[in-house]
C-alpha cells in the first residue's frame, strides 16, 4: 500500500483509550450521546458534556458491503460496514464482523467485540478499536 | 442587504470530464480558463481575484497553495487568489464567495474555478481520499468510504419510503441519456435499467453504474457586476439566490440519514433571496454522486414531498421534456464528477440553458434554474438560482 | 505451601476463541497426507483459526473483558498488575500489557509486562500475579495467556496450533473469590525442543524429541513435585489438566501420573479447537471452572518448551456458582462457529508471502 496518508502513533494514541473502551460524550443538558469526544453539544449548544463508558450492544440502523475499499484495506477482500445504533440512542460508524451480510439485517442485535481495526504497514504501529458481530 | 441579482455570470468554459492522462492539475485550470475568458470576451487584466475550488490537491498531486500557482500560470501573477475547499462543494462555496466579493463592491470582475487532478493514483488511494471529506477518525478509520455511506442512505430510504432498486437505476439511465448530447461529458453513451442491475456491487445495494466517476477536470465562470454585465455580453445570467449550510460531519450523527438537512437549509435561504419556489424553477442541475443522492435532492430541494423521490423519476419529470428537467448536463454521473470542479460544471450547464446554448439537450423557455452542490455526505451544501432576467 | 495471610485466589475467569475453524482433513488434503492416519496420530478434529482481524492483543483483551465480567466486585483501577504470556505477540517490541490495560480501563500506577517461556508464558504470568497479590504489593491483578499460535505450512504443527486465550482476575481469597491457590512449584531445564529464533517467522521443533525428554519429563516432575510436597495423591483432585499440544499427550501424561481419564477429560479442549500455545492449558483450567462444583481440587500444570513446567493446586468456593453465568463459557465459543477452507486458512493466519 501507500506510504501516504496512513495516521501515525500519535494521532492513533490520541484516541486509542476511547476506541478500545468505547468511551463517548453525553450532554448534561439535552441528553444526547456523541460517539467522539466533544467540548460542546452540537444539538442544544450546552458546554456541559462528560465522558460516559457506552453500552456495547445495539442493533444495526444501516449496513453495506464494501466491495472498492480504500488502499490501505486492499487484499482484504469485501466487508460490512454499518450504523450501529447503542441501546441508549448513540449511533457510531462499525464494521460487522464473524457473519456474512446474508445473516444480518436493519435491526439485527449486535454487540462489541475488540479487534484490529488496521496498521500503519507492517513495519509500523498497529490501530485497535471495537467493531461488533451479531449477538447469537 | 440582497445580493439578489447583484451579480451576474458574463462568461463560462470548462474542460471535457474524464481521464486526462497528459494534463497536469495546473493545465486543466488553465484551459477552462482561457475558455470561459473568451467566452465573457473580458481581457485576463480585467480578472481582479480569484476563488478556485478544490477538493484535495495536496491528497491527489501533492500540491497546496493554489492560489498563488493557478493566478501565476493564468499569467496574472500578483492577482488575489485563493483556494476554497469543502469537499465536492468545493466550487459551488467558491461560486458564492466570488459572488460576495463582487456584491458587496469590492471587485468588478472575478474568476471563480474549480479543479481536480485525480487520475494519477490508484483507484484505492482515490476511494482513501475520497474517504477524507467523512469524518477521518470516527468513520473512515473503521472503513467507511464515500460509496458505503450513500449505500447506508439507500438501505434506509428504500426501507423507510419504498424506494426501489429499478427508481436509483432510472436516475442513471436518465442522466446518461442527457450525458449522450453533451460533447463535454465523460460518457456519452446510453444505458438500460438492466445495465445498472447488471453492473457490479460497489456498496449493495449500490452497483457500478450508481456511482459517479471520480474525473479529472476543471470548469470556470467569470462573474461581473450586474451593472456592468452588458458590456461584455448580450446575455448576462443573474445570480437571484444562493445558499449555504453544514450538518453533522458523520452521518451517524444524523436523527434521520434518509433527508441532507444541509440542503434543505440552504435551499431555504436561496429560494427566500430569489423570490421563487420550487415549482418555478425550470432547469436544476442535482449533485447525484449516487444515484440515490438525486433522489434525496429532489425531495429536500421541495420538488417532491420526503420520500416521493422515486414517484417522481417513474413520472419522467425530471427528464428533458418533463416539467422540471434535472441534470440535463449527464449529471456528476454522466459528464463526470471532479470533485473540486462539480460544482461550477453544474453552473456552466444552467448558465448555457439560460443563455439558450446549451444544443441538443436545450430546454425550451428555461428561465430559472438552480445548481445544488454538496460536499461528502451532505455534510455542506451550496445552492445556487440563476435567472436570464433581472 | 504457606501464602501466609494473604491467599492467592480467583475472582474471575473468562476465555476467548475466534470464530474460525478449519478441519484437519483440511489441512492434510492441502498437503497430501491422509487425514485418518493424522487425526489417529494426534486425537484433534478441528482447529480454532483467528479471523483477519484478530491476533494475540484482541485475543487477550476479548478474555480480560470476559474475565472482568465475572469479576464485578473488582474495579479495574485496583487492579495493581496486568502480566501476559504468549510466543506471538505482534509486536516483538512493546506491550500486550500495556494495550489491555488500557482497553480494560486500568489505572496507570500498574506493573504491567509481557511473558515469554513458549507454552507456559501464560501460567508464568499468573506467577507473578499470585506471588504479587500474597505478598500485598497489590489488591488485584490480571493474568493472560494468550496466542495465536505460529506453524510452518506443512509443518505437523500446523494440525494443531490455534487461536484462543484465557484471562484471570487474582485477589486475595475472600467470599467473593471462586478458587484459591493452595500450592504451586515449578522446574526448568535448558531443553532445546522446540524453539523460534528472532527474526523467524514460525518456530521450530525436534519431533520426538519434544515428547519423552520434554513434554513428558517436565510435567510429570512439576506434578510430582506438587503432590509430593503437599501430601497429595491423584485421587485428592476432582480434576487434571496439562498442557494439551494436541489429544494424545494429556491423556498419556495423565495416565503416567496416576490419573484417570476421567480427571483430565473435563479440561481437554485440544481435540476440539487445538493448541492455543500459551492460552492452551490456562483454557483448560477456565472450561473447568465453568462446571466446577465448590470445593473441588484442580491440579494444573503447564508445559513449555525450552523447557519447564508450573503446577498449581486449585481450591473452588461457594462463589463460583452465581459467577458462571455472568460471561460466556468455553463450550460457547467452542460451539460457535464458522468453518473455511486452507486458502482461506492461510489468508486469516497471514501466511500467504506478499500479504
Amino acid at each position: 500500500m501507500s506510504i501516504m496518508s496512513v495516521p501515525k502513533a500519535p494521532r492513533i494514541w490520541q484516541l486509542a483509550e476511547r476506541r478500545y473502551r468505547l468511551i463517548g460524550t453525553q450532554c448534561l443538558k439535552c441528553g444526547r450521546v456523541f460517539i467522539g469526544p466533544r467540548k460542546i453539544c452540537p444539538q442544544c449548544g450546552s458546554r456541559e458534556l462528560r465522558d460516559i463508558e457506552l453500552p456495547k450492544r445495539g442493533k444495526i440502523y444501516s449496513y453495506t458491503v464494501v466491495r472498492n475499499p480504500p488502499v490501505e484495506r486492499e487484499k482484504q477482500g469485501p466487508y460490512i460496514i454499518a450504523i450501529v445504533e447503542l441501546e441508549n440512542g448513540c449511533k457510531l460508524t462499525t464494521e460487522i464482523v464473524d457473519c456474512s451480510p446474508e445473516e444480518i439485517d436493519i435491526g439485527t442485535v449486535v454487540e462489541a467485540v475488540f479487534r484490529k481495526i488496521g496498521e500503519e504497514d507492517k513495519t509500523g504501529v498497529i490501530y485497535y478499536g471495537c467493531k461488533f458481530r451479531p449477538v447469537k | 442587504m440582497s445580493m439578489r441579482g447583484e451579480v451576474a455570470v458574463i462568461g463560462v468554459g470548462m474542460t471535457k470530464f474524464g481521464e486526462h492522462w497528459d494534463k497536469q492539475l495546473r493545465d486543466l485550470f488553465v484551459e477552462a480558463a482561457l475558455e470561459a475568458i473568451e467566452d465573457a470576451q473580458v481581457d485576463l487584466r480585467d480578472i481582479k481575484a480569484m476563488f478556485i475550488g478544490n477538493m484535495g490537491s495536496g491528497l491527489w498531486v501533492e500540491q497546496e497553495h493554489l492560489g498563488p500557482l493557478l493566478a501565476d500560470y493564468l499569467g496574472i501573477p500578483g492577482t488575489p487568489s485563493l483556494k476554497i475547499e469543502s469537499a465536492c462543494a468545493s466550487s459551488g462555496m467558491a461560486f458564492r464567495l466570488g459572488v460576495i466579493s463582487v456584491a458587496v463592491g469590492l471587485y468588478d470582475i472575478v474568476l471563480v474555478g474549480g479543479v481536480e487532478k485525480t487520475s494519477d493514483v490508484t483507484h484505492g488511494e482515490s476511494i482513501h481520499h475520497l474517504a477524507s471529506v467523512a469524518d477521518r477518525e470516527w468513520e473512515a478509520f473503521y472503513g467507511m468510504t464515500l460509496p458505503a455511506l450513500f449505500a447506508l442512505i439507500a438501505k434506509r430510504h428504500m426501507m423507510q419510503y419504498g424506494t426501489t432498486r429499478e427508481q436509483l437505476a432510472k436516475v442513471a439511465v436518465k442522466n446518461h441519456k442527457h450525458g449522450s448530447y453533451n460533447p463535454k461529458a465523460q460518457f456519452q453513451r446510453p444505458i438500460s435499467i438492466e445495465d445498472v442491475l447488471n453492473s457490479p456491487l460497489v456498496a449493495d445495494p449500490l452497483r457500478l453504474l450508481d456511482c459517479s466517476p471520480i474525473s479529472d477536470g476543471a470548469a470556470v465562470a467569470i462573474i461581473a457586476r450586474s451593472d456592468i454585465a452588458r458590456k461584455f455580453t448580450d446575455t448576462p445570467v443573474y445570480v437571484l439566490g444562493s445558499g449555504v449550510a453544514t450538518d453533522t460531519i458523520a452521518l451517524h450523527d444524523r436523527d434521520d440519514i434518509t433527508t441532507f438537512k444541509s440542503i434543505v437549509l440552504a435551499a431555504r435561504e436561496a429560494y427566500k433571496m430569489a423570490k421563487v419556489e420550487p415549482k418555478d424553477i425550470n432547469v436544476a442541475e442535482v449533485h447525484d454522486s449516487f444515484t440515490i443522492a438525486e433522489i434525496l435532492a429532489y425531495e429536500d430541494l421541495g420538488f417532491v414531498k420526503k420520500g416521493e423521490g422515486g414517484k417522481l423519476i417513474d413520472e419522467g419529470v425530471t427528464e428533458l421534456g418533463g416539467k422540471i428537467p434535472v441534470n440535463t448536463s449527464g449529471g456528476l454521473k454522466a459528464r463526470g464528477h471532479s470533485p473540486g470542479a462539480t460544482g461550477i460544471a453544474q453552473i456552466v450547464e444552467i448558465v448555457l440553458q439560460l443563455r439558450n446554448d446549451a444544443g441538443k439537450r436545450q430546454v425550451s423557455n428555461a428561465e430559472i434554474g438552480l445548481t445544488q452542490n454538496i460536499g461528502g455526505s451532505g455534510a455542506s451544501c451550496v445552492i445556487h438560482i440563476f435567472g436570464n432576467k433581472r | 505451601m504457606n501464602f501466609g495471610e494473604r491467599i492467592p485466589a480467583i475472582y474471575g475467569w473468562g476465555s476467548y476463541i475466534p470464530i474460525y475453524r478449519i478441519k484437519l482433513d483440511d489441512i492434510a488434503k492441502a498437503w497430501g497426507e491422509d487425514p485418518v492416519v493424522v487425526k489417529k496420530g494426534l486425537e484433534v478434529e478441528e482447529i480454532s483459526v483467528r479471523g483477519p482481524d484478530e491476533d494475540q492483543v484482541t485475543i487477550a483483551i476479548n478474555a480480560a473483558w470476559n474475565a472482568l465480567k465475572r469479576a464485578p466486585e473488582v474495579n479495574p483501577k485496583d487492579i495493581g498488575a496486568i502480566y501476559v504470556g504468549s510466543e506471538s505477540k505482534p509486536y516483538a517490541v512493546k506491550p500486550t500489557a500495556t494495550i489491555v490495560a488500557a482497553a480494560i480501563g486500568a489505572s496507570v500506577t500498574i506493573r504491567a509486562a509481557d511473558y515469554e517461556f513458549a507454552c507456559k508464558a501464560g501460567t508464568e504470568a499468573l506467577i507473578s500475579v499470585i506471588a504479587q497479590v500474597a505478598s500485598g504489593m497489590i489488591k488485584y491483578g490480571l493474568a493472560i495467556g494468550a496466542d495465536t499460535s505460529q506453524s510452518w505450512p506443512g509443518d505437523v504443527l500446523e494440525y494443531t496450533a490455534s487461536a484462543g486465550g484465557s484471562a484471570f482476575i487474582i485477589g486475595p481469597k475472600s467470599t467473593s473469590s471462586v478458587a484459591y491457590f493452595e500450592a504451586q512449584y515449578s522446574v526448568a531445564t535448558d531443553t532445546p525442543d522446540f524453539w523460534r529464533r528472532d527474526e523467524i517467522k514460525y518456530p521450530r521443533h525436534m519431533g520426538r524429541f519434544t515428547g519423552e525428554p520434554a513434554y513428558f519429563k517436565h510435567i510429570t516432575l512439576a506434578a510430582k513435585e506438587l503432590m509430593e510436597r503437599e501430601g497429595f495423591k491423584p485421587s485428592d483432585f476432582d480434576y487434571f489438566i496439562p498442557h494439551q499440544p494436541n489429544g494424545t499427550f494429556p491423556i498419556r501424561v495423565a495416565l503416567k501420573l496416576g490419573f484417570k481419564i476421567e480427571q483430565v477429560k473435563p479440561g481437554l479442549l485440544s481435540p476440539l479447537v487445538g493448541n492455543f500455545y500459551s492460552g492452551s492449558s490456562l483454557t483448560g483450567l477456565s472450561r473447568v471452572l465453568d462446571i466446577a462444583k465448590p470445593g473441588q481440587r484442580i491440579l494444573l500444570v503447564s508445559y513449555g518448551s525450552g523447557a519447564g513446567a508450573d503446577a498449581f493446586s486449585i481450591v473452588t468456593q461457594e462463589a463460583i456458582e452465581e459467577k458462571k453465568r455472568l460471561a460466556p463459557t468455553v463450550d460457547y465459543y467452542v460451539n460457535r462457529k464458522k468453518y473455511i477452507d486452507y486458502a482461506t486458512y492461510l489468508r486469516f493466519s497471514n501466511k500467504i508471502y506478499g500479504l
